[in-house]
């Protein structure tokens, strides 16, 4: 009796140990994003959360944990509980802020982990490992390319811009310094920030006030719903063109669909988290080197191949 | 109770004396259509006008009910929070009824809106009058609790209604009754049925005087509790009925719908003449303050003036003369 209990305590205990041995084995990977707040970041956390279950199920000697903070400081302390109970062999980050992020961050450096910053760098660079990021001087650009192109090289075009940030300044600057020296005029140029019903009520405003308007540009594509919107409700067919940009899939599928209007988009993809979590783990596992600088390119979204920017579950 | 008693007699009087405070509003609104025709003519065009006065229905249909709120010495900072998460309620009850309903399922919504609307109202009123809350603290917790669950239920990302009622629906915001578009007509017949209720019941006599003086008003035998309560519904009833109006226009609700309605609400308000410290309450200044500050949005862009860095300064910059123009015209 007494020897049976004995063996099978052994076993349990073996067990225990063995489990032990199994779970510290496990390579850890945190992901590190903020909450979802508008479209754009509620992407950033769908392809987090798909590329952490893909990876889960394909490699069982990787965890990928994944956690959201709704600001800056929820962040820093996202980062203190993530590291205080387990050594982290890769973080990957999507920072809030960069002034802030970036001591909390080189502590985690400092215990010897690997660190992938995503989007917005942190002040001081030489504490990330890889860096990866869209590229928003492109998405203006090419948006301009294709409607110098589109429009013949001239036409009155008017523009709207989003919240005041480098962001914005860029798309900005990309577009108008590829329409530079072209026959097309910015009629106007106004903040709808980024927002649905600002647009649509500026796009109102701009069509009472210019009686022809070639084509419009809001550098964002919540605020082209409500560009279209407007446009719909003026009857005008003067506006050969509505263009937006980043890739929201309610625009993509005019894309496929082959709206005369919107014909294309320019991508900054949410989905950059994924590359970002899919190279970090090739270089844990795989011994791929990635180290460095990567940066999308934001190639024209066209309705060949759409398909590839289409994502229909997610929620932007 | 100098409210209560002077405001009885003097209603009788008030018709055959002009009052330069209560004309204050309209005569700004008046001097920013001149302006306006000045910078641009086309600013006084037919179609101009009709979608400024339209797209300011919400702020102005949602501000009638601050307009209660404010008068009987509360505030209301979850409105802009409300109008996203009851178009959100009522966008998914309407999805979800679209198979069965049909376009039945646009006036089923509208009914879940409005009860909706009730509750939250009947929620942040309980929260101030039986919880004794400060309704600033009070109501700056009901906007997080709101705006957290519009983007629960978004995922951070949109609502959007069901492609069979888009269309059927659309006409609430884009169509026209008489020439005259819907929600204009609708934010007219809410300002009425508040000026009615404000000004010609005991209701709304009470809730002048709990907002004048709450200790006297109590004295007087008027229940501070239910007074100060009903007025958080009624708001309520005005942002859902506002929201009703908002789902057809683009059709969707997202995290930032709504988002600073709220100061819009309360600089309409106190624009239109009703002072903040509460006591007195203007319905129909409230309507002109929201059409003017619609208008001043509108008058940015149609003017070459101003740098589009500017725009929000010399928007301040306008409401402050409007203000200071009514104060030295008393």
């Amino acid at each position: 009796m007494l020897s049976r209990k004995w063996v099978a305590a052994v076993a349990v205990g073996a067990l225990m140990v063995a489990g032990q041995a199994l779970a510290a084995d496990k390579k850890v990977v945190a992901v590190s994003i903020p909450a979802a707040d508008h479209g754009w970041t509620a992407g950033v956390v769908y392809h987090a959360q798909a590329a952490a279950k893909e990876i889960n199920a394909a490699f069982p000697d990787v965890e990928v944990v994944v956690k959201t903070s709704p600001s800056a400081a929820d962040q820093v302390s996202a980062l203190e509980d993530l590291s205080a109970s387990r050594k982290l062999d890769a973080l990957v980050i999507l920072p809030y802020t960069s002034e802030e992020l970036t001591q909390p961050v080189k502590a985690i450096k400092d215990m010897g982990t690997f660190i992938t910053v995503v989007d917005r760098g942190l002040t001081d660079a030489s504490i990330q490992d890889l860096y990866l990021a869209g590229d928003n001087i492109a998405v203006g650009a090419n948006t301009a390319k294709f409607m110098i192109d589109k429009l013949g090289g001239k036409g009155d075009i008017v523009v709207l811009r989003g919240i005041p940030t480098v962001i914005d300044d860029e798309r900005i600057k990309g577009f108008q310094d590829t329409i530079k020296g072209t026959g097309i005029k910015v009629l106007d140029i106004q903040y709808a920030h980024w927002n649905s019903d600002e647009a649509f009520k500026l796009m109102q405003d701009y069509l009472a006030k210019y009686p022809h308007i070639d084509a419009v540009w809001a550098n964002d594509d919540d605020m082209l719903l409500g560009v279209l919107e407007a446009v719909k409700q003026s009857g005008r067919t003067d506006i050969k063109l509505a263009l937006g940009g980043n890739g929201m899939k309610d625009i993509v599928k005019k894309v496929i669909d082959g709206d005369a209007v919107t014909p294309v988009e320019t991508p900054y993809p949410p989905a950059m988290i994924k590359t970002a979590i899919y190279m970090t783990v090739a270089n844990l596992i795989g011994q791929a080197p990635v180290r460095g600088h990567v940066k999308l390119d934001a190639p024209l979204i066209t309705q060949a191949n759409a398909k590839e920017y289409y994502f229909p579950d997610s929620p932007f | 109770m100098t409210a209560l008693s002077q405001s009885v007699p003097a209603s009788g009087a008030r018709q055959y004396r002009f009052s330069w405070a209560d004309a204050g509003p309209f005569l700004a609104l008046a001097a920013l259509l001149a302006l306006g025709f000045l910078v641009n003519p086309d600013f006084l065009s037919e179609t101009n006008l009709a979608n400024v006065i339209t797209r300011s229905a919400y702020v102005a249909i949602i501000a009638v009910g601050a307009t209660f709120v404010i008068s009987s010495g509360g505030l209301d900072l979850s409105v802009g929070s409300m109008v996203a998460f009851i178009a959100g309620i009522t966008i998914m009850f309407m999805n979800m009824m679209a198979p069965s309903l049909g376009v039945w399922a646009i006036p089923a919504g509208m009914a879940i809106a409005v009860v909706t609307g009730l509750l939250c109202g009947l929620a942040n009123g309980l929260v101030v009058t039986v919880g004794r809350i400060e309704p600033f603290i009070a109501t700056l917790g009901t906007m997080g609790i709101f705006r957290a669950l519009i983007t629960y239920m978004t995922n951070g990302g949109t609502i959007p209604i069901d492609r069979s009622l888009r269309e059927a629906y659309r006409p609430v915001y884009f169509g026209t009754l008489a020439g005259i578009p819907i929600p204009i007509l609708i934010s007219a017949a809410v300002a009425a049925l508040g000026a009615f209720v404000l000004y010609k019941t005991k209701y709304g006599r009470k809730c002048a005087a709990v907002g004048a003086n709450e200790d006297v008003a109590r004295y007087s035998g008027i229940s501070v509790v239910s007074t100060r309560t009903i007025a958080y519904v009624i708001q309520g009833a005005c942002v859902a009925i506002a929201a009703i109006c908002y789902v057809p226009r683009l059709g969707a609700a997202t995290p930032t719908t709504g988002q600073l309605w709220e100061l819009q609400v309360i600089t309409a308000v106190v624009i239109g003449g009703t002072a903040l410290r509460g006591g007195k309450g203007r319905i129909w200044g409230t309507i002109a303050g929201a059409v003017i500050l619609e208008l001043i949005a509108n008058l940015m862009v149609l003017s070459d003036f101003v740098s589009e860095y500017l725009v929000a300064a010399v928007q301040g910059v306008i409401i402050i003369i409007a203000m200071l123009v009514q104060r030295f015209s008393k």
